[in-house]
């Protein structure tokens, strides 16, 4: 007989006994506000189709404080979520060589957040001219 | 040049203990260590044993983050015990338990039997293009076809980067990163013809998919060997092979 008896620990709660995984799930986390957003859009996509008085309704909606607080949070969901998104980015690639070098994965994260402010800056624009 | 004396400090250790003989869960036990400047965490331990008590059971071999034996929880992150100093830990209580996800054994001692089947199962070897004769010479390779893979040929299973894993720790049967970065090391060399033997391992259920990409493995490496990156170029490759498959006409693939 086997006096062998290995001892299996407990997950639970595993995510709260270190604080790399803590942040992993607050980054996570994160994405229910960038889905929380596509509802709000979808919802004002309704509203259209259902016609203009609908459509203002939601309007009036989007400016109470309650929402214009809520964005603000989900702002800070979305900053959060695209610096940690772009920051695991050189982990997702392909190493990428440039001359014989291999890009670091410092370059690469800076690129992602350079091209996510251009983008935000350019869609920001876009509005600003549809809005005047 | 006179010798010069430095009275050693002491730090507290505690060591979770399991004996399967004595105990039905693991249990904590503490120890004073006394310690000079030059004493690893793995130094401790050998203290502990040779000093105070002699039943303590851990593995180690080359002292030199060589051998991948050492590695364990060190105050809960996964560490070789011979690449950190007790100086850089004092003050305070140093907390030393086997390596996380892995059943204990006895003591700092993991079962690593789930490993091992998994590292033969991913023919951790070259499996030539053709069979080769020593009178037909070496096979040659330049340094640049070294370069693809010679970071992930580091890996030296130790074992930190399946502590690091959430993902392996939920699931055993998740292949793990050590695992996928040797399928990716013999995949990137170019004496090596066996990726389709290996490649349905990578692209099970089991395979790259349990990833979350948590990242805490490449963190841990001992080696830099980023097996995150390794499993996570192999997502890509998955689903480039799912769906170029029906863009192939039939009977293209191998």
């Amino acid at each position: 007989m086997s006096l062998r008896r290995p001892y299996r620990r407990s997950m639970a709660g595993w995510w709260r006994k270190n604080p790399y995984f803590v942040e992993y799930m607050i980054h996570e986390g994160t994405a229910l506000c960038v889905a929380a957003y596509a509802l709000i859009l979808l919802a004002g996509l309704l509203a259209l189709a259902r016609g203009e008085a609908a459509w203002d309704q939601w309007l009036t909606l989007l400016r109470s404080t309650p929402s214009l607080l809520l964005h603000g949070l989900l702002l800070l969901g979305f900053l959060y979520h695209s610096w940690t998104w772009f920051h695991i980015m050189p982990r997702t690639l392909p190493p990428i060589r440039l001359g014989g070098e291999r890009l670091s994965a410092a370059t690469i994260s800076n690129a992602g957040l350079i091209a996510a402010l251009l983008a935000s800056v350019l869609v920001w624009g876009l509005a600003m001219r549809l809005a005047s | 040049m006179s010798q010069v004396k430095v009275k050693p400090r002491t730090i507290r250790i505690e060591v979770l203990r399991y004996r399967p003989e004595q105990e039905q869960a693991p249990v904590l036990q503490a120890f004073e260590v006394p310690f000079t400047d030059d004493m690893s965490v793995l130094q401790g331990l050998q203290y502990i044993k040779d000093e105070l008590d002699g039943t303590l059971s851990y593995r180690w071999s080359c002292r030199m983050a060589i051998c991948g034996s050492c590695g364990m929880m060190i105050n809960g992150v996964p560490k070789l015990a011979c690449s950190i100093f007790l100086r850089d830990l004092y003050p305070g209580t140093l907390r030393i338990e086997a390596l996380a996800h892995f059943p204990i054994e006895r003591d700092l001692v993991v079962v690593m039997d789930d490993f091992m089947t998994k590292l033969s199962l991913i023919k951790p070897y070259i499996i030539p293009k053709e069979v080769r004769t020593l009178s037909q010479g070496e096979y040659l390779q330049t340094p640049q076809q070294l370069a693809r893979y010679e970071q992930l040929s580091s890996c030296i299973n130790c074992l930190l980067c399946y502590a690091a894993c959430p993902q392996f720790g939920l699931n055993s049967d998740f292949i793990g990163p050590a695992a996928m970065a040797l399928v990716q090391r013999y995949k990137l060399d170019s004496r090596d013809a066996g990726s389709a033997q290996r490649m349905p391992l990578v692209y099970a259920e089991e395979g790259v998919f349990n990833c979350t990409a948590v990242g805490y493995c490449s963190e841990v490496c001992p080696k830099d060997v980023d097996p995150a990156n390794a499993v996570n170029i192999n997502k890509t490759e998955s689903a480039k092979d799912y769906f170029l498959r029906f863009l192939q006409p039939k009977g293209a693939q191998a």
